[in-house]
């Protein structure tokens, strides 16, 4: 797995979608292989599913375990409760599902599973196809609740009280494409700042080994600063990757109380 | 001058509208410390507001950076 060829650096190769066992499985003209992303988010359920499965006891003074899933639960149902009010416990259990998988995503790609020979880790999130999918459910829920709870009443969301008559058309345009861009950004926002951040490293690591390879004296110059470097990047990356699942589920909070209460 | 070049031009152009990018975030995180310090006690309840200011001034510089990886390794 060179992070690069004869001196240039590739930092775009971690991100390949392949096959993770061997060949190609073809049907009907459609690829439908097991892939390297496909392998990562069962691993990413397993270890959520371990999680939440050792958590959820009913001791009456928790150990910790219970304790940190009772964190992740009463948070999440807090800042529905904050956002959405009465109306968004119905909810809490997509938005958490939704919070969970995105933060074990996140952080499962930025362990260093790579230390196994042979195991190349991949960040699930990495990929629009799979941010994008969680954007357009969450999207597609808002849509449902909204015109099944209001019907066309709806669409007066885009119609702010107050705006004067005359203005109306222009600011009903204005606000219809600022909520019909709100999948693409959701998906966009999680997929650039994981890839943002992979890169970031993946140069980072081919610095360090191009050094190595030039020689002793370049190693103090260009591979321990760069080291050191990634050391303090990763931990900022930790930090995004909670940050970017908790804006995420934010987010989706915020859609849904547009959808569930018309602000 | 050559598409390549033309590219790589326009990538590094694209690199800058992150460092203004950078500033906006600074921004929404400077104004709540200033107002956090003042009425430490509204502070907890801004917190999601915050972070709704923060994705929305990041999600520019990430379409920044969208843009330039584009630039570099697509088109």
């Amino acid at each position: 797995m060179a992070a690069e060829q004869g001196g240039k650096i590739d930092p775009m190769h971690q991100f390949l979608i392949e096959p993770a066992f061997g060949s190609h499985w073809i049907v009907g003209g459609y690829d439908l292989s097991f892939t390297n992303s496909a392998l990562w988010m069962v691993v990413t359920l397993v270890a959520l599913w371990a999680f939440m499965v050792g958590g959820m006891k009913r001791d009456l003074v928790p150990g910790r375990w219970q304790m940190a899933v009772e964190g992740f639960t009463g948070f999440i149902s807090g800042m529905m409760e904050q956002n959405v009010g009465p109306g968004g416990k119905r909810f809490v259990p997509y938005v958490f599902s939704l919070f969970m998988f995105i933060l074990f995503a996140n952080i499962i790609g930025l362990l260093p599973f790579g230390i196994v020979p042979g195991v190349h880790p991949f960040t699930v999130t990495s990929h629009m196809t799979v941010t994008g999918v969680l954007a357009l459910i969450s999207f597609a829920i808002v849509l449902l609740v909204g015109f099944g709870k209001h019907g066309f009443h709806f669409f007066s969301l885009f119609v702010p009280s107050g705006t004067p008559v005359l203005m109306i058309p222009l600011i009903f345009v204005v606000e219809l494409m600022s909520f019909l861009v709100r999948p693409f950004s959701l998906g966009l926002r999680l997929f650039v700042a994981m890839t943002a951040g992979h890169i970031l490293l993946k140069v980072l690591a081919a610095f360090v080994i191009n050094g190595i390879n030039m020689g002793p004296g370049y190693i103090a110059i260009v591979s321990l600063p760069s080291f050191i470097l990634m050391i303090g990047i990763t931990l900022l990356e930790l930090l995004v990757a909670a940050i970017q699942a908790y804006v995420f589920a934010l987010l989706t909070s915020v859609y849904l109380n547009d959808a569930v209460n018309l602000h | 001058m050559d598409a390549q070049a033309a590219k790589m031009i326009g990538a590094g152009l694209a690199a800058i509208g992150m460092g203004l990018a950078a500033l906006g975030v600074g921004n929404v995180f400077a104004q709540f410390l200033a107002g956090a310090l003042r009425n430490p006690g509204a502070a907890d309840s801004q917190q999601g507001r915050l972070f709704i200011g923060f994705a929305a001034a990041e999600l520019l510089g990430l379409l920044a950076f969208v843009t330039m990886i584009i630039l570099v390794f697509v088109a």
